[in-house]
Protein backbone atom coordinates (compact mmCIF):
# COMPACT_ATOMS: atom_id res chain seq x y z
CA UNK A 1 0.00 0.00 0.00
CA UNK A 2 1.71 3.36 -1.14
CA UNK A 3 0.64 5.99 1.41
CA UNK A 4 1.70 8.62 -0.92
CA UNK A 5 -2.02 9.82 -1.82
CA UNK A 6 -2.83 10.11 1.06
CA UNK A 7 -0.03 12.34 2.53
CA UNK A 8 0.00 14.74 -0.59
CA UNK A 9 -4.05 14.90 0.12
CA UNK A 10 -3.09 15.59 3.71
CA UNK A 11 -0.38 18.13 2.91
CA UNK A 12 -2.13 20.15 -0.21
CA UNK A 13 -3.92 22.77 1.02
CA UNK A 14 -6.83 24.94 -1.32
CA UNK A 15 -5.79 29.02 -1.31
CA UNK A 16 -9.62 29.67 -1.01
CA UNK A 17 -10.49 27.69 2.11
CA UNK A 18 -12.34 30.17 4.43
CA UNK A 19 -11.33 28.67 7.77
CA UNK A 20 -13.24 26.94 10.70
CA UNK A 21 -14.70 30.64 11.89
CA UNK A 22 -16.45 31.44 8.27
CA UNK A 23 -17.71 28.00 7.99
CA UNK A 24 -18.92 27.83 11.23
CA UNK A 25 -20.57 31.01 10.84
CA UNK A 26 -22.24 30.27 7.72
CA UNK A 27 -23.27 26.66 8.14
CA UNK A 28 -26.66 26.87 8.81
CA UNK A 29 -26.46 28.61 5.55
CA UNK A 30 -24.81 25.99 3.59
CA UNK A 31 -26.29 22.98 4.60
CA UNK A 32 -29.55 24.24 3.67
CA UNK A 33 -28.40 25.00 0.23
CA UNK A 34 -26.82 21.42 0.53
CA UNK A 35 -30.33 19.50 1.86
CA UNK A 36 -31.85 21.34 -1.07
CA UNK A 37 -30.07 20.32 -4.10
CA UNK A 38 -28.67 23.28 -4.38
CA UNK A 39 -25.20 24.78 -6.19
CA UNK A 40 -23.09 25.05 -2.94
CA UNK A 41 -19.79 24.50 -4.17
CA UNK A 42 -20.36 26.73 -6.87
CA UNK A 43 -22.12 29.31 -4.58
CA UNK A 44 -19.77 29.10 -1.33
CA UNK A 45 -16.49 27.85 -3.30
CA UNK A 46 -14.13 28.78 0.40
CA UNK A 47 -16.58 26.62 2.45
CA UNK A 48 -16.76 23.68 0.19
CA UNK A 49 -12.60 23.71 0.19
CA UNK A 50 -12.88 23.97 4.13
CA UNK A 51 -15.86 21.09 4.67
CA UNK A 52 -13.35 19.15 2.47
CA UNK A 53 -10.33 19.50 4.14
CA UNK A 54 -11.46 20.34 8.06
CA UNK A 55 -12.17 17.11 9.94
CA UNK A 56 -14.54 18.55 12.51
CA UNK A 57 -16.48 20.94 10.74
CA UNK A 58 -16.68 18.35 7.96
CA UNK A 59 -18.75 16.68 10.61
CA UNK A 60 -20.38 19.02 11.91
CA UNK A 61 -21.78 19.73 8.64
CA UNK A 62 -22.76 16.29 7.83
CA UNK A 63 -24.14 16.18 11.46
CA UNK A 64 -26.30 19.19 10.19
CA UNK A 65 -27.11 17.56 6.99
CA UNK A 66 -28.54 14.16 8.66
CA UNK A 67 -30.66 16.89 11.23
CA UNK A 68 -32.33 18.16 8.06
CA UNK A 69 -33.13 15.32 6.52
CA UNK A 70 -34.26 13.63 9.77
CA UNK A 71 -36.40 16.86 11.26
CA UNK A 72 -39.31 18.38 9.45
CA UNK A 73 -39.76 22.05 10.38
CA UNK A 74 -41.54 22.98 13.35
CA UNK A 75 -43.74 25.82 14.68
CA UNK A 76 -44.37 26.60 18.19
CA UNK B 1 -35.04 19.14 32.86
CA UNK B 2 -35.31 23.10 31.48
CA UNK B 3 -31.99 25.03 32.05
CA UNK B 4 -32.26 28.11 33.68
CA UNK B 5 -33.47 30.79 31.47
CA UNK B 6 -30.79 33.62 31.62
CA UNK B 7 -29.10 36.01 29.30
CA UNK B 8 -31.68 35.90 26.68
CA UNK B 9 -30.91 38.89 24.30
CA UNK B 10 -34.09 40.39 22.58
CA UNK B 11 -34.90 39.34 19.15
CA UNK B 12 -35.77 42.16 16.82
CA UNK B 13 -39.29 42.57 16.63
CA UNK B 14 -39.27 41.25 12.76
CA UNK B 15 -36.59 39.77 10.37
CA UNK B 16 -37.02 41.12 6.79
CA UNK B 17 -38.20 38.06 4.42
CA UNK B 18 -38.47 35.43 7.15
CA UNK B 19 -40.45 32.41 6.63
CA UNK B 20 -43.68 32.32 8.67
CA UNK B 21 -42.71 29.38 10.51
CA UNK B 22 -39.37 30.91 11.67
CA UNK B 23 -41.03 34.38 12.32
CA UNK B 24 -43.44 31.89 14.58
CA UNK B 25 -40.71 30.51 16.56
CA UNK B 26 -39.03 34.65 16.82
CA UNK B 27 -42.07 35.64 18.26
CA UNK B 28 -42.91 33.25 20.94
CA UNK B 29 -39.34 33.16 21.99
CA UNK B 30 -39.23 36.89 22.09
CA UNK B 31 -42.29 36.92 23.90
CA UNK B 32 -43.21 36.49 27.48
CA UNK B 33 -45.45 34.05 29.98
CA UNK B 34 -47.22 30.86 29.01
CA UNK B 35 -46.31 31.17 25.22
CA UNK B 36 -42.98 31.47 25.06
CA UNK B 37 -42.58 28.80 27.86
CA UNK B 38 -44.12 26.48 25.60
CA UNK B 39 -42.31 27.70 23.07
CA UNK B 40 -38.63 27.13 25.18
CA UNK B 41 -40.32 23.22 25.93
CA UNK B 42 -40.70 22.55 22.76
CA UNK B 43 -37.10 23.90 21.16
CA UNK B 44 -35.46 22.10 24.27
CA UNK B 45 -37.28 18.73 23.02
CA UNK B 46 -36.58 19.63 19.33
CA UNK B 47 -32.74 19.71 20.55
CA UNK B 48 -32.48 16.90 22.67
CA UNK B 49 -33.82 14.65 19.52
CA UNK B 50 -31.51 16.60 17.35
CA UNK B 51 -28.50 15.74 20.25
CA UNK B 52 -29.74 12.32 20.40
CA UNK B 53 -29.61 11.39 16.39
CA UNK B 54 -26.05 13.33 16.68
CA UNK B 55 -24.06 11.38 19.24
CA UNK B 56 -25.79 8.21 17.80
CA UNK B 57 -24.14 8.83 14.13
CA UNK B 58 -21.15 9.38 15.79
CA UNK B 59 -21.23 6.98 18.88
CA UNK B 60 -19.23 3.95 16.34
CA UNK B 61 -16.50 6.59 16.55
CA UNK B 62 -16.22 7.13 20.18
CA UNK B 63 -15.58 5.39 23.64
CA UNK B 64 -18.56 6.03 25.06
CA UNK B 65 -20.90 3.91 26.41
CA UNK B 66 -25.22 4.03 25.79
CA UNK B 67 -25.47 6.31 29.27
CA UNK B 68 -22.99 8.64 28.62
CA UNK B 69 -24.27 9.08 24.72
CA UNK B 70 -27.13 10.53 26.67
CA UNK B 71 -25.98 12.69 28.88
CA UNK B 72 -24.16 14.17 26.86
CA UNK B 73 -27.28 14.77 24.53
CA UNK B 74 -29.44 16.45 27.63
CA UNK B 75 -26.14 18.21 28.22
CA UNK B 76 -25.49 19.86 24.52
CA UNK B 77 -29.30 20.48 24.14
CA UNK B 78 -29.43 22.40 27.55
CA UNK B 79 -26.17 24.52 26.35
CA UNK B 80 -27.84 24.75 22.81
CA UNK B 81 -30.79 26.32 24.05
CA UNK B 82 -29.07 28.60 26.70
CA UNK B 83 -26.66 30.06 23.41
CA UNK B 84 -29.83 29.98 21.07
CA UNK B 85 -31.82 32.13 23.82
CA UNK B 86 -29.08 34.40 24.35
CA UNK B 87 -28.18 35.13 20.70
CA UNK B 88 -31.68 35.39 19.26
CA UNK B 89 -31.41 38.70 18.11
CA UNK B 90 -27.77 37.40 15.78
CA UNK B 91 -30.92 35.47 13.69
CA UNK B 92 -31.23 36.80 10.32
CA UNK B 93 -33.48 35.04 8.63
CA UNK B 94 -30.90 33.59 5.96
CA UNK B 95 -31.93 29.78 6.81
CA UNK B 96 -35.26 28.64 8.74
CA UNK B 97 -34.82 29.14 12.53
CA UNK B 98 -34.57 25.73 13.18
CA UNK B 99 -31.80 24.68 10.72
CA UNK B 100 -30.05 28.01 12.32
CA UNK B 101 -30.81 26.41 16.40
CA UNK B 102 -29.67 23.07 15.30
CA UNK B 103 -26.20 24.40 14.45
CA UNK B 104 -26.01 25.13 18.03
CA UNK B 105 -26.63 21.73 19.51
CA UNK B 106 -24.31 20.00 16.95
CA UNK B 107 -21.63 22.76 17.62
CA UNK B 108 -22.01 21.83 21.67
CA UNK B 109 -21.99 18.09 20.30
CA UNK B 110 -18.61 17.96 19.15
CA UNK B 111 -17.33 20.51 21.99
CA UNK B 112 -18.45 17.89 24.64
CA UNK B 113 -16.93 14.81 22.86
CA UNK B 114 -13.56 16.93 22.38
CA UNK B 115 -13.86 17.32 26.55
CA UNK B 116 -14.53 13.82 26.75
CA UNK B 117 -11.22 12.89 24.92
CA UNK B 118 -9.47 13.93 27.81
CA UNK B 119 -11.18 11.18 30.67
CA UNK B 120 -8.60 8.46 28.59
CA UNK B 121 -5.83 8.92 30.38
CA UNK B 122 -2.30 8.30 28.40
CA UNK B 123 -2.55 10.24 25.93
CA UNK B 124 0.55 12.43 25.36
CA UNK B 125 0.33 16.02 23.81
CA UNK B 126 4.19 16.88 22.82
CA UNK B 127 6.26 13.65 22.52
CA UNK B 128 5.46 12.23 19.45
CA UNK B 129 5.92 8.56 17.90
CA UNK B 130 7.31 8.99 14.57
CA UNK B 131 6.97 5.24 14.48
CA UNK B 132 3.32 5.96 13.96
CA UNK B 133 3.70 7.88 10.75
CA UNK B 134 4.02 5.26 8.08
CA UNK B 135 0.47 3.66 9.06
CA UNK B 136 -1.04 7.24 10.11
CA UNK B 137 -0.57 7.97 6.20
CA UNK B 138 -1.29 4.04 4.84
CA UNK B 139 2.52 2.86 3.40
CA UNK B 140 3.27 -0.20 3.93
CA UNK B 141 6.26 -1.59 6.06
CA UNK B 142 7.21 -4.18 3.65
CA UNK B 143 8.39 -1.42 1.21
CA UNK B 144 9.94 0.38 3.24
CA UNK B 145 12.96 0.91 0.71
CA UNK B 146 10.62 2.91 -1.43
CA UNK B 147 8.92 6.16 1.58
CA UNK B 148 12.06 5.71 4.09
CA UNK B 149 13.36 8.76 2.42
CA UNK B 150 10.21 10.89 1.90
CA UNK B 151 9.22 10.36 5.72
CA UNK B 152 13.05 10.99 6.72
CA UNK B 153 12.31 14.25 4.97
CA UNK B 154 8.98 15.42 6.31
CA UNK B 155 10.68 14.54 9.46
CA UNK B 156 13.14 17.09 8.86
CA UNK B 157 11.19 19.39 7.63
CA UNK B 158 8.59 19.16 10.47
CA UNK B 159 11.88 19.55 12.93
CA UNK B 160 13.17 22.69 10.34
CA UNK B 161 10.55 24.34 8.87
CA UNK B 162 8.16 24.58 11.42
CA UNK B 163 7.52 27.18 14.45
CA UNK B 164 7.22 25.55 18.00
CA UNK B 165 3.66 26.17 18.08
CA UNK B 166 3.19 24.88 14.47
CA UNK B 167 5.35 21.25 15.44
CA UNK B 168 3.42 20.81 18.65
CA UNK B 169 -0.36 21.20 16.75
CA UNK B 170 1.37 18.59 14.36
CA UNK B 171 2.45 16.10 16.27
CA UNK B 172 -0.54 16.36 18.69
CA UNK B 173 -2.92 16.03 15.97
CA UNK B 174 -0.71 14.02 13.22
CA UNK B 175 1.60 11.88 15.15
CA UNK B 176 -0.50 10.65 18.51
CA UNK B 177 -3.80 11.31 17.05
CA UNK B 178 -5.59 13.93 19.11
CA UNK B 179 -8.54 15.52 17.27
CA UNK B 180 -8.72 18.95 16.91
CA UNK B 181 -11.59 19.93 19.26
CA UNK B 182 -9.90 17.69 22.28
CA UNK B 183 -6.39 19.89 21.16
CA UNK B 184 -8.58 22.96 21.16
CA UNK B 185 -9.36 22.77 25.08
CA UNK B 186 -6.34 21.36 25.88
CA UNK B 187 -4.44 24.52 24.44
CA UNK B 188 -7.46 27.03 25.58
CA UNK B 189 -7.72 27.78 21.71
CA UNK B 190 -10.55 28.04 19.28
CA UNK B 191 -10.85 25.59 16.90
CA UNK B 192 -10.27 28.09 13.65
CA UNK B 193 -6.65 29.22 15.77
CA UNK B 194 -5.43 25.31 15.76
CA UNK B 195 -7.01 25.02 12.09
CA UNK B 196 -5.18 27.78 10.44
CA UNK B 197 -1.60 26.62 12.91
CA UNK B 198 -1.79 23.08 11.02
CA UNK B 199 -3.37 24.64 7.99
CA UNK B 200 0.35 26.94 7.67
CA UNK B 201 2.16 24.63 8.80
CA UNK B 202 1.23 21.54 6.09
CA UNK B 203 1.52 24.80 3.62
CA UNK B 204 5.04 25.03 4.72
CA UNK B 205 6.02 21.37 4.90
CA UNK B 206 4.70 20.57 1.17
CA UNK B 207 6.64 23.49 -0.21
CA UNK B 208 9.63 22.03 2.16
CA UNK B 209 9.30 18.50 0.26
CA UNK B 210 8.52 19.87 -3.19
CA UNK B 211 11.55 22.22 -3.11
CA UNK B 212 13.76 18.93 -2.97
CA UNK B 213 11.62 17.04 -5.33
CA UNK B 214 9.45 14.55 -2.73
CA UNK B 215 6.42 15.74 -4.20
CA UNK B 216 5.21 17.93 -7.08
CA UNK B 217 4.99 21.42 -6.42
CA UNK B 218 1.46 22.55 -7.77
Amino acid sequence: MDGRPELDRFLRTDPRDVGCAQAMEMLHIYAELAAAGGPVERQYPGIAAHLRACGPCGEDFDGLLAALHDQAPKTP
Amino acid sequence: MMPADSGVEQAPAAVPGVDPDSAGWLRALAGTGPAREAALARLHEMLVRIARGEVARRAPRLQLTGPELDDLAYQAAADALIAITGKLGQFRGESRFTTWAYKFVIFEVSAKIGRHFWRHPGVRLDAGDWDRLPARFGFDPAQEAEWRDLLAALRRAVDEELTARQRRVFVAIVLNGVPLDALVIELASSRNAIYKTLFDARRKLRAALAANGYVGDD
